[in-house]
């Protein structure tokens, strides 16, 4: 086993495993901090994949904006220590039967098709491709996906602020 | 590597946030699978982009990130306002559109 096989599946385990954390914790705060190691190893995957700006993308966006964002909305729910697993079986039969189906379809999919690739040597300095590609065949997308956020950060003060009392 | 392992991995991880969405009842503990399986599909939009040459790809998981920073906001936004009237983010709890 080479040395990307070996790094690979460590940054694998660390996303699979920080995952089933997430999911599975009943402490809230230790399921959103397993959160910042899926980030963290999906980052590592990019990285091997010659994504290098994504990857740092990743770090600042999820890990420094979207994760601190959560860790805000835990605390400001507080209630921490009562978070319980759904056991009553009514909604966990058909859970299971969706997931099995969805496990089933996707994990057969993905190894069974004959995937094109291609020999090239990978891409190297992404970022210049990625920033010519937004300014030229995608500015239209570009432009409505800032539009977007400014929506979401407007709506977003509109939702959670406090209503006076008339 | 394969692109195949990159695919399964990718599988396996939105496998678990739709576990996370479907038996999980703390909204913010659904929220974050949410955000895992955003993740997931983004990694086999980068495994394609590498093993294919093509870095369209990659621009694709900016606007999916874009579109995942939005869904942050709205998102706690939302399960702030409904724990400051219902005190709760028991998604059993919030039923009261449900009749």
């Amino acid at each position: 086993m080479d040395l990307y096989a070996v790094v690979f599946y460590a940054f694998a385990f660390i996303t699979l495993a920080a995952g089933a954390i997430v999911v599975f914790s009943r402490n809230i705060v230790h399921a959103a901090f397993a959160l910042l190691f899926a980030f963290f190893g999906v980052a590592g995957l990019y990285v091997l994949l010659m994504a290098d700006f994504l990857a740092i993308t990743q770090l600042l966006i999820y890990v420094g904006g979207i994760l601190v964002l959560v860790l805000f909305g835990v605390m400001l729910t507080s209630n921490t220590i009562d978070v319980q697993m759904k056991t009553s079986t009514i909604q966990t039969f058909p859970a299971v039967l969706i997931v099995a189906a969805l496990a089933g379809t996707l994990i057969g999919i993905f190894w069974s098709t004959d995937w094109k690739t291609t020999t090239d040597p990978p891409i190297q300095a992404t970022a210049p491709k990625i920033g010519e590609m937004m300014l030229t065949s995608y500015l239209l997308p570009f432009e409505i996906a800032s539009v977007v956020l400014l929506v979401a950060l407007v709506g977003a003060a509109m939702i959670a602020r406090r209503e006076k009392k008339a | 590597m394969e692109l195949q392992t990159y695919l399964l991995l990718s599988a396996v991880t939105f496998i678990i946030g739709v576990v996370g969405v479907l038996a999980r009842r703390n909204a913010i503990i659904v929220f974050m699978s949410i955000e895992l399986m955003l993740n997931s599909v983004n990694l086999t939009l980068v495994a394609f982009s590498a093993y294919l040459g093509d870095v369209t790809g990659q621009m694709l998981v900016f606007f999916v990130m874009t579109v995942a920073a939005a869904e942050a906001a709205i998102g706690l936004a939302i399960i702030i306002a409904l724990f400051r009237n219902k005190q709760t983010v028991n998604l059993d709890d919030i039923n009261i559109l449900k009749w």
